[in-house]
């Protein structure tokens, strides 16, 4: 990929300039004001995540990305108030928010459905939570179970659906309530390509009809380049922002960018700053000790 | 075939399982039957037919072998009358032939007093004293134990104690609980329930403490909270875990109802067992054994039943 020539991941047509002009024009969601998160381990004390600031616009796709342990599980945990930061602050419009809550919807990687309800209570669960009466909210869930094309499923079993199905329920109960913030946590980490990449349009497909700005973890370079507006770089390390990437690759997406110069150039530059050229330090740890097992006269002689 | 039925956990077909479980139950009857009337495995003793000479001999008298042979052979050697007898198993271990015929004639017998209750009414008395000590158990150690498993206060409160006193035989408790309740029903109910209600509150926070934390994350960003969360993710979240652990624990319970039966007044399928093995009614004493086991047995496979009804998400799910 290195010999391709490129142009800059820097460089944007103007219509992807002018969109980013527009955006940032948008008011903002989500803030985060020098959130730091220091773990007690027993190797001492740990900095799992250093001085991150960042914003969201309004109905902005952002993904966070970053080798493991770059701490960008805490960090959408601290956003979902799962966790409490050491110090820093976020805020949800202007307003400092630190319990869990229904205005920042979350979805897990690992589905998290409740098993003993069907796919329509699972749906209707924050609804009722938030005071919606059974009929409003089981209204409003058919519509939501709708919305993600599952209305003939909308009386199974979470167990009787298949893993895409699954995330899907999930975004359908994180949305119901309308949040302001949909954070998702490596949501389709656990399925198959296939159904990883149709997932990703469908979620394209939400986003784009519904008010809902999108903070998205992945640790998968492609998805990050194609969901995204911007893309949150983290390091490990402790955890730091590193770069924020904003995604010359113009809206509305499809598949066929894939393979598009500015596609492949902001895929290289991630690849850059994720997996840096490995400096010679003497020990290679990853590095195996090859020597010919073969037999000389094997009648496959060499695999080439 | 019998790399097949040996498969490390594979299961078999459901055939080969129907199959296999009758075995699971036929191995032990082939076993006892083998016992019983094969006169050569063991039969350690002889029942007199004909006491020929030997002056305390009677007809019907069990003798070990050893002393039959004996006398056999003194009697031979001084020209007397032999006597003759069939070898047999001691009074102790019924054939299951008789064994099955007991276990219709014990209810059809009338008790041997006026006062004396029929096989039926005992059985019936042994399940009301299983029954309230398992309930009042479950009322008071559910609650507790879901509390322990969800909040650490009250795991540190209660679990601590309960550890402890688990360790102290519920038995033990016996002559207490007859000072202080009397020698009725009432004791034995209270050592059904020690037996069962510390076993129970530890068993169900430790349930309740395995159910997966990122449900409670879920709910958590959905807006639950605090007691909604309980009630309505905590409780359903183990509910089906519950209910087999209770299903164990009332097998536990019926273990203790022969020692609590004997405590004050015997009473129940232990007077019951008691009193036929006082007048070597061994046949009946085995009845009523395989009585309980059936009663056991058929109460646990109604409740799975009843679970798999009220629970319709646990369908399929258990395989996986």
């Amino acid at each position: 990929m290195s010999k391709l020539e490129l142009p800059s991941y820097l460089e944007q047509s103007k219509g992807v300039k002018d969109r980013f002009d527009r955006m940032k024009k948008r008011p903002v969601t989500l803030q985060v004001k020098n959130l730091h998160k220091e773990f007690d381990s027993p190797q001492g004390k740990v900095i799992a995540l250093k001085d991150i600031n960042f914003e969201t616009y309004k109905r902005e796709f952002v993904c966070v990305i970053g080798p493991s342990g770059c701490g960008k599980s805490t960090l959408i945990r601290i956003l979902a108030g799962l966790e409490t930061p050491s110090s820093g602050e976020v805020l949800l419009d202007g307003t400092a928010v630190s319990d869990p809550g229904p205005d920042r919807g979350m979805v897990f990687q690992g589905y998290t459905l409740f098993p003993w309800l069907t796919v329509k209570k699972n749906v209707m669960f924050g609804l009722e939570m938030s005071g919606h009466g059974k009929t409003s909210s089981e209204e409003q869930a058919l519509q939501w179970i709708d919305l993600v094309g599952l209305s003939k499923f909308a009386n199974a079993y979470p167990h009787q659906l298949s893993g895409g199905m699954k995330q899907r329920v999930a975004i359908a109960r994180a949305l119901a309530n309308q949040p302001r913030i949909l954070l998702m946590d490596e949501p389709f980490g656990a399925l198959d390509a296939q159904t990883r990449s149709k997932m990703q349009g469908y979620l394209h497909e939400i986003w784009k009809n519904i008010d809902v700005t999108i903070l998205f973890i992945t640790h998968d370079l492609d998805e990050a380049v194609y969901l995204a507006d911007r893309v949150l770089v983290l390091k490990a390390h402790p955890g730091e922002v590193q770069e924020v990437i904003e995604v010359p690759v113009p809206q509305p997406r499809s598949p066929d960018q894939l393979l598009s110069p500015e596609f492949l150039a902001t895929k290289r530059r991630l690849e850059e700053l994720i997996h840096p050229p490995e400096e010679d330090i003497g020990i290679d740890e990853e590095k195996m000790n090859m020597v010919r097992m073969v037999d000389v006269k094997h009648e496959v002689e060499s695999v080439f | 075939m019998i790399s097949q039925l040996f498969a490390v956990r594979k299961k078999l077909d459901t055939k080969q399982r129907i199959y296999v479980s009758i075995l699971s139950f036929l191995v032990p009857l082939i076993l006892w039957s083998l016992i019983s009337y094969v006169p050569f495995l063991w039969h350690p003793k002889v029942e007199i037919t004909e006491p020929g000479d030997v002056s305390y001999f009677t007809p019907g008298m069990l003798v070990d072998r050893e002393l039959f042979d004996k006398e056999v052979a003194t009697a031979s050697s001084e020209s007397k009358k032999v006597p003759e007898g069939e070898r047999t198993n001691p009074i102790y271990l019924p054939a299951p032939h008789e064994v099955a015929t007991a276990l219709y004639t014990a209810f059809t017998t009338e008790p041997k007093r006026r006062n004396e209750k029929w096989l039926h009414e005992s059985l019936w008395d042994s399940i009301q004293v299983i029954f309230w000590g398992f309930v009042i158990s479950s009322i008071l150690g559910v609650p507790l134990g879901i509390l322990a498993g969800t909040y650490d206060v009250f795991s540190r409160l209660f679990e601590p104690f309960i550890e402890f006193f688990r360790y102290l035989p519920a038995p033990a408790f016996g002559a207490l609980a007859v000072a202080i309740l009397g020698i009725h029903e009432a004791p034995k109910i209270a050592i059904i329930f020690i037996g069962t209600f510390f076993q129970q509150v530890l068993v169900v926070s430790n349930t309740t403490r395995k159910l997966d934390p990122s449900l409670l994350e879920a709910a958590m960003t959905l807006g639950a909270k605090r007691i909604t969360l309980l009630f309505r993710v905590v409780i359903p979240g183990i509910i089906t875990h519950l209910f087999k652990d209770l299903r164990i624990l009332l097998g536990w319970a019926w273990t203790y109802l022969i020692v609590a039966e004997l405590i004050g007044t015997s009473s129940g399928i232990t007077w019951f067992i008691t009193q036929q093995a006082r007048y070597k009614n061994f046949e009946n004493v085995y009845a009523a054994i395989i009585i309980i086991g059936i009663i056991g047995l058929t109460t646990d496979i109604i409740l799975a039943a009843l679970g798999r009804r009220i629970f319709p998400w646990e369908k399929g799910r258990a395989e996986t």
